[in-house]
């Protein structure tokens, strides 16, 4: 399953199957307009598992991609997503994934829609729906500094404190490099967590899972940078597939929680680019999954593909998921000290300020050393006044 | 021979104390917001915090509104007619119980030290502190008045503002206590009552 940012997923040897689909075949079933109120009120679950049985699936097993995409929607209560849950709001996937404005009726909205701030969403995405769309950019009533926060904050960071909740567990660690071990009987090996997860294949070597997973945040415009084929990259540090664009001076940039994916996979060890590998195959033809020799799999695989400088290796990857289903109930949300405070969620992000987090040390050893500084003084001389008198009593007594 | 005079009025005594405990409560609200420990927790320290400089703002104008109306604005005219005598006693005099050698009264209740320092604070540390917390509260609202300056320097000059609050503070506190007892000065502010040397 690939989805359309599958120019990346080219160059990064998962196993992306499904290529008989395209965007179009899809652009008038997944976004066809939807009269909201109806939706609201006639269709429930079918149509959440309508898109599920696609995007829960994605990676080949459920929840293994999008952290926040899972079959425990279909069944969620408030506390997983106060969305789609029947409890909650009992949207589906379709009232949010929409590619006309929405004429903003009906009993839910507060606010008019927020088109000139769509900013919550990837750029091509303007005309969907974002979280402003229907909730505005200033939902908040309690604590209105809340609202303060929307043009540097996304909805999600603050709004989906943890994903993967539903009970699912979603991959978050994927080590290539250890594939193709077999038993001594030469069956392949599959070691499952309590889960029933995949800890170890010999297809995939060795997998993480990970449930109610606190994101990574970022800085996101909407934009990301790939890797291609074509770049270079330095190999001692973990090579960002893609990294999301956007920073604090970036106005249109907020920031935006992640599932971050890490893996191991083979590289070019010379050129320090990525490669293409050839994963399904008869034997003999060079397909890892069918001889096991990461050397073969790479040329073959590299074939009409590029340069191929002819050694290999193995780099640590990493990639960014976008979090934004799994929205919890307000209760849930994040409090102020998960970010405002010296090494919280956001300790990562710099270059700009926010008040318990960040100080300018010199002017706190200044300050606190001046007030150390009075105390001692102030001490010293009420010690003073009463010693002196005394001296002098004894003095005058000799 | 002792005279009890009526130093502070009414509204000098409630205003003190007011102001007292709210600059107190600023300071420990708001160096937990700046990191230093948790007693409220960021959230609860936040509403504290502006809470209280709300407040305090609030009782400032009764107060300027009160100096400016009553004329006592004049009590804090800087002078330094004597500044050494009083620089004089509190350094050396003090050890050997001299008397102080300003004579109190309530048309001039500040020596000119208190003079000095008092004036510093409501001229310079307070409105720092105010207009800086302003800037920081509002500071969304600030690119649309077209100011634009970071958070960071204005959180600096803020919490710069703070020490200086917390060092008169420090000082404050601890010349209260060279009256004729240690509570003496404290006690008049509370009753207004003040017993004053009388010279002959
Ligand atoms: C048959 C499987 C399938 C079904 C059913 C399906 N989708 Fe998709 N969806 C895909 C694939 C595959 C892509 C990637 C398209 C591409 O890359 O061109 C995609 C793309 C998307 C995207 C864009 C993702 C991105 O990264 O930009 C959204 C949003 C989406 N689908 C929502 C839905 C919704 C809502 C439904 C239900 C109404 C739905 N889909 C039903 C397979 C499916
Ligand atoms: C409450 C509104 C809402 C509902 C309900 C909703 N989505 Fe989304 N979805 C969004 C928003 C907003 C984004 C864009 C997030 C971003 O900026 O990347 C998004 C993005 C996506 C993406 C692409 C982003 C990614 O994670 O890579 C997919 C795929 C998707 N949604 C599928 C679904 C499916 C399937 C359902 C139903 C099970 C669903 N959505 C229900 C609001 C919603
Ligand atoms: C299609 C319109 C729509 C979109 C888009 C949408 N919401 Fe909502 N949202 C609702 C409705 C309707 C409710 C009321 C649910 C309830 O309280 O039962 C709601 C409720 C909420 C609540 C309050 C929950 C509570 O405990 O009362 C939060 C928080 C929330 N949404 C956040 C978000 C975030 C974050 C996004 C973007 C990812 C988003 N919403 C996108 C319609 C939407
Ligand atoms: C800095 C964190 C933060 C950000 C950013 C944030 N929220 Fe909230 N939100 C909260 C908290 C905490 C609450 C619960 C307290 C309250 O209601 O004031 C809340 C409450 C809500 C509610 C319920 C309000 C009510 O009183 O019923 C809605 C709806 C909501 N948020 C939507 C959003 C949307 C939409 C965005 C993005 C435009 C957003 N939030 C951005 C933290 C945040
Ligand atoms: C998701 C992380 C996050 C959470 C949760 C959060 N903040 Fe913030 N806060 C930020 C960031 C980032 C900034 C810097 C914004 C800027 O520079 O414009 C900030 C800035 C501020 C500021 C200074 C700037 C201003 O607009 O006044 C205050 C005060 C503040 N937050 C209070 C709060 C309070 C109170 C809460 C809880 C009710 C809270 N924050 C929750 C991330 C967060």
């Amino acid at each position: 399953m690939c989805h359309e940012r599958s120019g990346a997923y080219k160059k990064f040897p998962t196993d992306c199957g499904h290529p008989a689909y395209t965007e179009k075949n899809f652009g008038g079933k997944a976004f066809a307009p939807v009269d909201l109120n109806t939706v609201a009120k006639s269709v429930g679950k079918p149509e959440l598992r309508n898109c599920g049985v696609c995007h829960f699936y994605g990676g080949g097993d459920d929840g293994v991609k999008h952290g926040d995409l899972d079959s425990t929607l279909l069944s969620a209560d408030r506390e997983l997503d106060i969305h789609m849950s029947k409890d909650g709001a009992g949207l589906d996937c379709a009232s949010c994934h929409t590619t006309v404005n929405h004429e903003i009726a009906g009993r839910y909205y507060t606010e008019p829609a927020q088109m000139e701030r769509c900013l919550a969403l990837p750029k091509d995405y303007c005309n969907r729906m974002s979280c402003e769309s229907c909730h505005g950019a200033r939902p908040h009533v309690e604590n209105a500094k809340l609202n303060d926060h929307t043009d540097k904050v996304s909805c999600q960071a603050c709004h989906i404190p943890t994903f993967s909740r539903g009970g699912k567990s979603t991959l978050m660690w994927w080590d290539w490099s250890k594939a193709g071990n077999h038993a001594d009987d030469g069956k392949m090996i599959v070691k499952k967590d309590p889960d029933g997860r995949p800890t170890y294949h010999t297809m995939k070597g060795e997998m993480r899972w990970e449930k109610d997973v606190t994101p990574v945040y970022a800085w996101y415009n909407g934009g990301m940078e790939y890797v291609t084929l074509n770049d270079t990259f330095s190999p001692d540090e973990p090579v960002r597939i893609n990294r999301p664009e956007g920073g604090y001076e970036d106005a249109s940039a907020r920031i935006f929680p992640f599932k971050y994916f890490q893996g191991r996979q083979v590289y070019d060890a010379q050129a320090n680019r990525l490669v293409v590998t050839k994963l399904f195959g008869p034997k003999g033809s060079g397909a890892y999954w069918s001889d096991y020799d990461w050397q073969k799999s790479v040329e073959v695989g590299m074939a009409g593909n590029g340069d191929f400088s002819g050694e290999i290796g193995f780099v640590d990857t990493a990639m960014y998921w976008p979090i934004t289903h799994m929205v919890a109930p307000k209760e849930d949300s994040l409090q102020c000290a998960a970010c405002h405070v010296r090494n919280g969620r956001l300790a990562s992000l710099s270059g700009f300020y926010m008040p318990g987090r960040d100080r300018a040390g010199w002017l706190d050893m200044t300050g606190w050393s001046l007030v150390v500084l009075s105390i001692l003084g102030v001490a010293a001389h009420g010690l003073g006044r009463v010693l002196f008198p005394f001296l002098r009593r004894k003095r005058d007594e000799e | 021979m002792k005279n009890k005079i009526n130093m502070y009025t009414r509204f000098e005594r409630l205003w003190h104390w007011l102001q007292a405990f709210l600059i107190i409560s600023l300071a420990i609200t708001g160096f937990e917001l700046h990191g230093n420990y948790r007693v409220f927790g960021f959230e609860q320290a936040h509403i504290l915090h502006i809470q209280a400089a709300w407040s305090l703002l609030i009782l400032s104008a009764f107060a300027v509104f009160w100096h400016m109306t009553t004329g006592q604005w004049r009590q804090y005219i800087p002078t330094f007619k004597n500044f050494d005598k009083i620089l004089y006693h509190y350094l050396v005099g003090i050890f050997f119980n001299e008397p102080h050698p300003y004579e109190k009264t309530p048309e001039a209740k500040l020596n000119p030290l208190q003079r000095l320092s008092y004036l510093a604070l409501k001229v310079f540390i307070l409105p720092l502190l105010i207009l800086s917390g302003l800037a920081y509260f509002f500071y969304n609202q600030l690119p649309g008045l077209g100011i634009s300056i970071g958070l960071r320097p204005l959180a600096l000059v803020h919490t710069a503002g703070a020490f200086l609050m917390l060092l008169f503070l420090v000082v404050h506190v601890y010349m209260t206590t060279t009256g004729g007892t240690v509570w003496s000065y404290t006690w008049a502010m509370v009753t207004g009552w003040e017993e004053v040397e009388e010279k002959e």
